[in-house]
């Protein structure tokens, strides 16, 4: 089982993407630099976060049109599983593998803090060790985070069960006082239509050890690993 | 031949920003002020005196980097 960390000038969370996937897989993930052009063979690619060049234009705008990002682009369409977190979701985002856009959080604030979700569809290959319904709990340290897109676009997401994670309490309660950044619907995390492209702002990787004050994202990399065994 | 280009939020896309704006200038005494949208405002300095060329060069550049059409329009202005 291998995995790669995509790495761009300006993202700070690849070490924790290597241990998530170290810890899940067994294997040390190999880390790609942004400016390379080929991706070595893998079963998982990761696109982590942080501030790729310095958010410049909008979040994630840069970096997906980085020569990297041809390759992974070419892979997630041949159906390697890929997964963008935080920036790395909204380089997805940028790059037209995930529909929608990430805006500037309700608030205005940079939020950092836990934060539960709902696992709106647990029949991903991103979510399959969880079940329905189930409420998690990861952390979140984003200043864009906003979900937006179009009624007809966000009717398509729920229609077909590519709404993956909501913003809710931690009870499950789903409404205008548990969006965390305003995002449409509590909108946290998506799939693409095949199913194999997963964007989500909250960080799994970050709540994989007790010392993280919880484990509630483990699943998250085990479903990647045993979809793709 | 310079191109500036207007990147503004679609309408029906809220603009947090500009509501902070718009509260603050409100905070100044402007109590004149109906609504506030904010932008990007991007100058370009350009190869050549093809007009048309130009514009369906940046147009292109706008489509594929300065603006993400889901949340933004954009205008181009050629001088």
């Amino acid at each position: 089982m291998k995995s790669a960390v995509i790495l761009f000038p300006g993202i700070n969370r690849e070490n924790d993407a290597i241990a998530a996937l170290k810890q899940a897989t067994g294997i040390e993930p190999t880390l790609v630099w942004h400016g390379d052009t080929e991706l070595p063979k893998t079963d998982i690619i990761m696109v982590p976060g942080g501030f790729s060049y310095g958010d410049y234009l909008r979040c994630g705008a840069m970096a997906a049109k980085s020569p990297i990002m041809r390759a992974v682009s070419e892979r997630a369409k041949q159906g390697v599983t890929t997964i963008g977190v935080c920036n790395g979701f909204q380089i997805l985002t940028e790059a037209g593998l995930l529909p929608g856009a990430l805006m500037r959080n309700a608030s205005l604030k940079f939020i950092c803090k836990n934060t539960h979700l709902k696992v709106e569809n647990a029949d991903t290959r991103f979510t399959n060790l969880y079940g329905a319904g189930d409420v998690v709990e990861y952390p979140v340290a984003h200043h864009d985070g906003n979900y937006f897109a179009d009624s007809d676009t966000l009717d398509r997401l729920e229609g077909e069960g590519r709404v993956v994670l909501r913003y809710c309490d931690v009870d499950g309660k789903i409404d205008p006082a548990t969006n965390l950044n305003g995002s449409q619907r509590n909108i946290a995390g998506i799939i693409n239509e095949a199913g194999n492209v997963l964007g989500m702002m909250p960080h799994p990787e970050n709540a994989i050890d007790p010392m993280h004050g919880g484990t509630d994202g483990r699943n998250l990399f085990k479903s990647m690993v045993e979809a793709a065994s | 031949m310079k191109a500036r280009v207007h990147v503004t939020l679609k309408n029906g896309v809220l603009d947090p920003q500009g509501k902070a704006v718009h509260h603050a200038l409100q905070g100044l005494g402007f109590d004149g002020v109906n609504d506030v949208r904010q932008g990007k405002f991007i100058e370009l300095e350009l190869d050549g005196t093809d007009a048309a060329k130009a514009e369906a060069e940046v147009k292109e550049m706008c489509e594929k980097l300065l603006a993400n059409t889901v949340i933004e329009d954009y205008s181009i202005e050629l001088a």
